[in-house]
């Protein structure tokens, strides 16, 4: 599963990157695996994704993007 | 003394910058490259004044864009010239645990640093409260609150920027480089006499980023990192994961959040729900395109009309009171009718980047990238070209400029190309007097000023043919390059108004300087070559008027005698001689005149038809530019030169012309080729004289 499957409103968990190249752009900013993300936004045509990290900031990324980001659903 | 300001994207950099600096700043280039360098001055008590340097916002010293890479470039080369003797990191305490990777970064590079930690109200609002105190003695360096935006804090930053610079101190932060890299890491400080081993492994693991180093540097630098199998990326990400997991243990005795039961939406997501719906999305954003093209029409012509009737006046009463000369001719048609036609624009250009410094400022910018990233991903565009694409609605070279932060070569490739297409601030002059020649000042259904709509028609039709060229070279075009989209969505803010005053300052001021410059010796230029001619030509041609027309009324006489004078100027020659090029398109020789001078700079175009229309017309009535263009009549035929078919001609000429030599240039220097520019010119100037011909033949 990844945050491209997410629906909006749901919250994920980062596990892992299935793209290296972009995982350091990812990791830098803070998408680190264990944090948490919510889909709180798709734009009008499908795509681009906007996510909020870990509750502190908002991030937009391409679907397919969004698709190398593997999650897991938080325990609760 | 040197002090360098660093932080993320957003972090409120350039606010406590300006804070600091107030009006003392200049802005230039980093050598080599086009990226703004904005350097200013702040006097820290009686003895000492040192020069800060903004630097571009970035997440980390890894950079992902040009801009970015400019960090990387200063601050792993302690010879760079604008290397700092103290580094301010300015961090968003709402989100402080990103923004201390760059801070951790910065101090394994053993540069002293400062804390600066802003916008701790948006913490509280979140229920994240910081304590600076704790956290100072944690990190060994100075932390400061400030507030960037208000301006509070800024005595105590600078005590503690004096205090730092006589006695600096560095965070240290717990090792990034494991065992196995410590081997070929010590190579490189031995080989390169550098003693800071996190700098030795950027060596290694950016090496073709770091273009101080030689050629043959990188070459040993290459062979090193093979032979020992250094992994570049897996260090990259061992040490932001292991910075992290320092932070977080950092910031957890440091920071207290205080949840409410229920997560309030904030504002800004209750706002997104709107701006990006759907159709309301679309909606809004093309109702504020057209809010902005009607008041820099509309409000803008209040102030415009009354500059263009006062510049009337002063040279009506510089006529009456200089005796007649040549000199006074010079003063007042060839100086100040230059000076007229850069001044007048003041208005328009100060309205419409207000508008763009509105939307950059509120954040709003970005939902429009969001907004419009799938639309023209298929024109070979990304979402963030919107951002260049509207700059260039002020002017092309600093849009050009900011495609570097689109890091796929292609993608940015093609904005820079089609950019140019987008109608800038100085074909503003050119459209407001054509359309006020042709298109009625009526409205429609009451409201909607027609002369708005057809500029916003204008600005459209760049915009498309933008997107078009831009679908096309995406055809031609292979690249396997990855692009990434990823990019932060800022909170949505209020607009600080001294920031928009601040850009309205700046860019008003460039033009009048810049191009003003251009413009006032173009016509300075223009005036003589209008003026005088070869040998007596000039007295030939006047004497031959006389002889022909013996019965002629004195003011009509005089008309034809200016007429007759220009034709035989070096001005006129220039002009006959591409005559028969233009002449399919609807342009006589005097817009021939006006097109070879605006060849450099499109904006000379309106200030040289003034003053080649003002040599001759003495009319006090006559003295505006519009009612000059306006009564311009062909001495042949009698009919009106400006009819709607050259009119709407040469507004299209000019809509897809790249005249424009600053844009060439920049082009150049963004794209590192002649190939370019080069190309750009010439697809566009086809374009250009193919429309032109088009609309002239269809509506003649």
């Amino acid at each position: 599963m990844t945050v491209a499957d997410l629906k909006l409103g749901e919250i994920g968990v980062i596990n892992s990157f299935s793209d290296s190249k972009l995982s350091l752009k990812l990791l830098e900013m803070g998408c680190l695996p264990g944090t948490e993300v919510k889909l709180d936004f798709i734009a009008p045509l499908g795509c681009p994704f906007c996510i909020s990290v870990g509750e502190n900031y908002q991030l937009s990324l391409r679907k397919s993007e969004a698709a190398t980001i593997n999650i897991s659903f938080p325990l609760n | 003394m040197k002090v360098a300001l660093i932080g993320n994207p957003n972090s409120g950099k350039s606010s406590l910058f300006n804070q600091l600096t107030g009006l003392r700043q200049k802005i230039g280039n980093f050598p080599g490259v086009t990226v703004d360098k904005k350097i200013g001055f702040c006097r820290l008590n009686n003895q000492t004044e040192i020069e800060i340097i903004d630097l571009p916002g970035t997440y980390s010293i890894y950079p992902n864009s040009l801009d970015e890479q400019v960090v990387l470039e200063i601050l792993a080369n302690p010879a760079n010239k604008d290397y700092p003797d103290l580094i301010v990191v300015v961090a968003d305490a709402s989100n402080l645990k990103r923004n201390m990777l760059l801070f951790e970064q910065v101090n394994d590079l053993g540069i002293p640093t400062i804390l600066a930690l802003n916008m701790l109200d948006a913490a509280n609002e979140v229920g994240v409260s910081v304590d600076s105190v704790k956290l100072e003695k944690l990190l060994g360096v100075s932390v400061v609150e400030i507030n960037a935006r208000e301006g509070i804090g800024m005595q105590g930053l600078k005590m503690v920027i004096a205090r730092n610079l006589e006695s600096p101190k560095v965070h240290l932060n717990p090792a990034v480089i494991d065992e196995k890299d410590k081997a070929i890491v010590s190579q490189v400080t031995e080989k390169f006499g550098i003693k800071n081993e996190y700098l030795a492994a950027q060596y290694l693991a950016q090496t073709p980023k770091l273009s101080f180093l030689s050629f043959d540097q990188q070459k040993d630098l290459q062979a090193l990192v093979e032979k020992s199998g250094f992994d570049a990326d897996r260090f990259q990400s061992d040490e932001v994961i292991n910075r992290y997991a320092d932070i977080a243990h950092n910031l957890d005795q440091v920071i207290s959040i205080q949840k409410e039961e229920k997560i309030k939406e904030t504002f800004s997501t209750r706002l997104d729900k709107i701006l990006l719906h759907k159709f309301w999305g679309y909606f809004i954003f093309l109702t504020i395109l057209f809010v902005i093209f009607q008041s820099v029409f509309t409000l803008a012509s209040y102030p415009m009309d009354w500059i263009d009737e006062n510049m009337g006046a002063l040279t009506d009463w510089l006529k009456a009171i200089l005796p007649e000369s040549k000199l006074t001719d010079l003063l007042t048609d060839g100086l100040i009718a230059g000076i007229g036609g850069v001044v007048i624009f003041i208005p328009q250009i100060a309205f419409l980047f207000a508008f763009i410094s509105l939307l950059e400022e509120s954040g709003y910018m970005a939902r429009v990238v969001v907004l419009m990233d799938k639309l023209i991903r298929k024109f070979g565009l990304s979402g963030k070209s919107v951002v260049p694409l509207i700059s260039s609605m002020a002017c092309a070279v600093p849009a050009i400029m900011s495609a570097r932060t689109i890091g796929n070569w292609k993608d940015r490739l093609i904005t820079i190309m089609v950019t140019p297409l987008m109608s800038c601030s100085a074909r503003l002059p050119i459209y407001t007097i054509l359309i006020a020649l042709v298109i009625p000042q009526n409205t429609v259904f009451g409201i909607f000023g027609l002369q708005g709509l057809a500029l916003m028609s204008l600005y459209l039709l760049g915009f498309f043919s933008a997107l078009i060229a831009g679908w096309l070279m995406k055809r031609f075009m292979k690249s396997k390059e990855r692009s990434y989209f990823v990019m932060e969505l800022p909170t949505y803010k209020m607009p600080r108004w001294s920031q928009v005053g601040f850009t309205i300052f700046e860019k008003a001021k460039t033009f009048v300087f810049e191009a003003g410059k251009v413009i006032i010796a173009i016509s300075i230029v223009l005036w003589v070559l209008s003026t005088y001619g070869p040998g007596d030509s000039l007295d030939k041609a006047e004497a031959r008027v006389i002889a022909e027309n013996p019965e002629a009324e004195q003011t009509d006489l005089d008309n034809k005698i200016a007429g007759a004078r220009l034709q035989s100027s070096y001005a006129g020659m220039f002009g006959k001689v591409i005559e028969p090029v233009i002449k399919p398109l609807g342009y006589d020789w005097k817009i021939g005149i006006a097109l070879i001078a605006s060849f450099a700079a499109r904006e000379v175009f309106v200030g040289t038809m003034s003053t080649i229309y003002s040599i001759g017309g003495d009319n006090a009535d006559e003295n505006t530019i519009k009612a000059r263009l306006r009564n311009e009549k062909n001495p042949v035929t009698g009919e009106q030169v400006f009819s709607v078919a050259t009119s709407y001609s040469l507004l299209i000429f000019y809509v897809f012309a790249m005249m424009c030599m600053s844009t060439i240039a920049v082009v150049y220097r963004e794209t590192k080729s002649w190939k370019w520019p080069m190309i750009q010119l010439v697809y566009m100037s086809v374009l250009a004289y193919v429309s032109a011909l088009v609309v002239y033949q269809l509506l003649k």
